[in-house]
């Protein structure tokens, strides 16, 4: 038995204004897989990771995180174990200070106080922002900010980690440390992204979506490989499988 | 860089201020609490025409401010800001009281006049003494101690998540005025036709973005629950600062210091 299975089964999601972001996707992701969720805009990318953590609620179908299913219920032993780190980390982070930003679930987890001092430091140290624990998060640079913000998910020590555009407003520098970081981790990783190096170098599963459908859900080698599926999925190949741009340029 | 922008930096530096530290930033907010809201209701019991009674009671706020290290400019800017507001209350007073109550040489001054002098002193001492709360405490330090101090849930929750609003409504309106003045040529300001839709995007916008704050903290383990770091107890110091302040202010407010100065001075014993 894995705790840290994730099971999706026929989920359909339509937003109150009608518009059908998920039309039926079934998918299994098991312990310790780095997954992508790639597709163009408006595929159904985001609307799909906030199932993951219980923030919209499907309109019809499953989700089943390791040993729960996720209902009203169930809800903070799935949010104790699925860390979401957002998009945009102004969003995420809303405390007065980097320090008290990272214990916040910590603290909502009812640890004592010296349990989350140590778990504040040492997710800090993980992602190289130790130095920062005192600074308000506002004054941070955007690549300081995606740290601090994954480290605020890290704190909470969980199974699972969900990142919408991890790498989106990085600098190119900020972002080749990121992907190092991700690498480093052992967690589940289910990434949503339009940054498909970023995928190339993380993760070895790719699950493509197309108007709430999965077009594809093969090994990311595979599906880069595949110019008539990325065509479709309105993608290209990535940068790297690209080839020198001098040497073969492009028509 | 726009008013709005200077104004959400402003805003930001009273946070900043609440990070440092000092003597006074190492008081339990609690204590703080208790000494500013006696402090504010000394200020507030003086009579109508009373100015030379108020003057001691501004040792409070400088001392403060020199403890706490807090810079003086930003603190009066901000004193400036709420200044019109006050003034509005007072402002009729030398019309409506004109009652002699005083006589400089050939200068006669009416009630009003010293009443409206008195309401301006309140007003520097109360809006100092709370900017310096704000600074030296911090607002999640102040949630903290009201909850300490059994006031509701709903209350502190309501007020912190008010202060983080009005970050979220002043971040939003600052990019959606930079939008419109980066394609209004005329430089006429807002016109009062746009102001309509500008100001129902604004509220669309923030309450979309607070929603997805509120998201990231439900995320987080938030069930309503507000968990703050801080000092739980009071120490011997918070107890003497709590005290010693209490006791300042009702001689203060029961002597005359000045007066009593005064008369020892042109020998009245």
């Amino acid at each position: 038995m894995s705790h840290h299975i994730i099971e999706i089964n026929d989920l359909e999601y339509t937003y109150p204004d009608k518009t059908q972001a998920l039309s039926g996707l079934s998918f299994k992701i098991l312990h310790g897989e780095s997954v992508a969720i790639v597709g163009a805009n408006g595929a159904g990318k985001s609307t799909l990771l906030s199932h993951l953590i219980g923030i919209l609620v499907p309109t019809k179908g499953t989700v089943r995180i390791g040993d729960y299913p996720l209902t009203k219920q169930t809800l903070p032993q799935i949010r104790r174990s699925v860390g979401m780190v957002f998009q945009n980390p102004d969003d995420q982070l809303f405390m007065p200070t980097v320090f008290e930003d990272v214990a916040f679930g910590p603290l909502n987890l009812g640890l004592p106080l010296q349990e989350v001092e140590s778990r504040v430091m040492s997710a800090l140290e993980r992602v190289g922002a130790a130095h920062l624990r005192e600074r308000p998060p506002y004054k941070l640079s955007s690549g300081q900010k995606r740290s601090v913000a994954i480290a605020s998910v890290l704190s909470m020590l969980p199974d699972i980690l969900v990142m919408d555009e991890p790498t989106s407003g990085l600098d190119p520098q900020a972002r080749r440390q990121l992907i190092m970081l991700l690498t480093s981790f052992t967690h589940t990783k289910i990434i949503a992204t339009h940054d498909l190096d970023l995928v190339l170098d993380v993760c070895e599963r790719t699950i493509v979506l197309h108007n709430g459908l999965i077009l594809a859900d093969r090994p990311t080698m595979q599906i880069f490989s595949d110019t008539a599926l990325l065509t479709q999925a309105h993608l290209e190949k990535p940068l790297g499988m690209q080839g020198c741009p001098i040497c073969t340029p492009r028509s | 860089m726009s008013k709005m922008e200077s104004y959400w930096l402003d805003l930001r530096q009273l946070d900043e201020m609440a990070i440092h530290k000092s003597v006074i930033h190492h008081i339990h907010p609690c204590a703080k609490l208790l000494t500013t809201v006696i402090f504010l209701t000394v200020v507030a019991s003086f009579s109508k025409y009373e100015v030379s009674g108020l003057f001691p009671m501004f040792f409070y706020p400088m001392l403060l401010m020199i403890l706490g290290e807090l810079p003086l400019g930003p603190i009066m800017h901000r004193v400036l800001l709420a200044l019109p507001f006050v003034m509005f209350i007072g402002i009729f007073n030398p019309l409506l009281d004109q009652i002699p109550f005083l006589q400089i040489g050939p200068l006669l001054i009416s009630g009003g006049w010293i009443s409206l002098f008195s309401i301006f002193l309140r007003f520097l001492l109360a809006v100092t003494a709370a900017l310096i709360l704000v600074a030296t405490t911090g607002i999640d330090g102040i949630g903290m101690a009201l909850l300490q101090l059994k006031v509701p849930r709903v209350f502190v929750v309501q007020l912190l998540f008010m202060y983080r609003y009005l970050y979220v409504l002043l971040e939003e309106l600052i990019r959606t005025i930079r939008a419109h003045s980066l394609r209004s040529f005329q430089g006429e300001g807002i016109k009062i036709g746009v102001w309509g839709s500008l100001l129902g995007q604004l509220l669309l916008r923030t309450i979309d973005r607070a929603q997805r704050i509120y998201g990231a903290m439900l995320c987080r383990g938030f069930d309503g629950e507000i968990r703050l770091i801080g000092r739980k107890k009071l120490v011997g110091i918070d107890i003497v600062y709590f005290l010693g302040w209490s006791i300042f202010f009702i001689v203060v407010r029961l002597v005359n210091i000045p007066q009593w100065l005064g008369t020892l001075l042109i020998g009245g014993y």
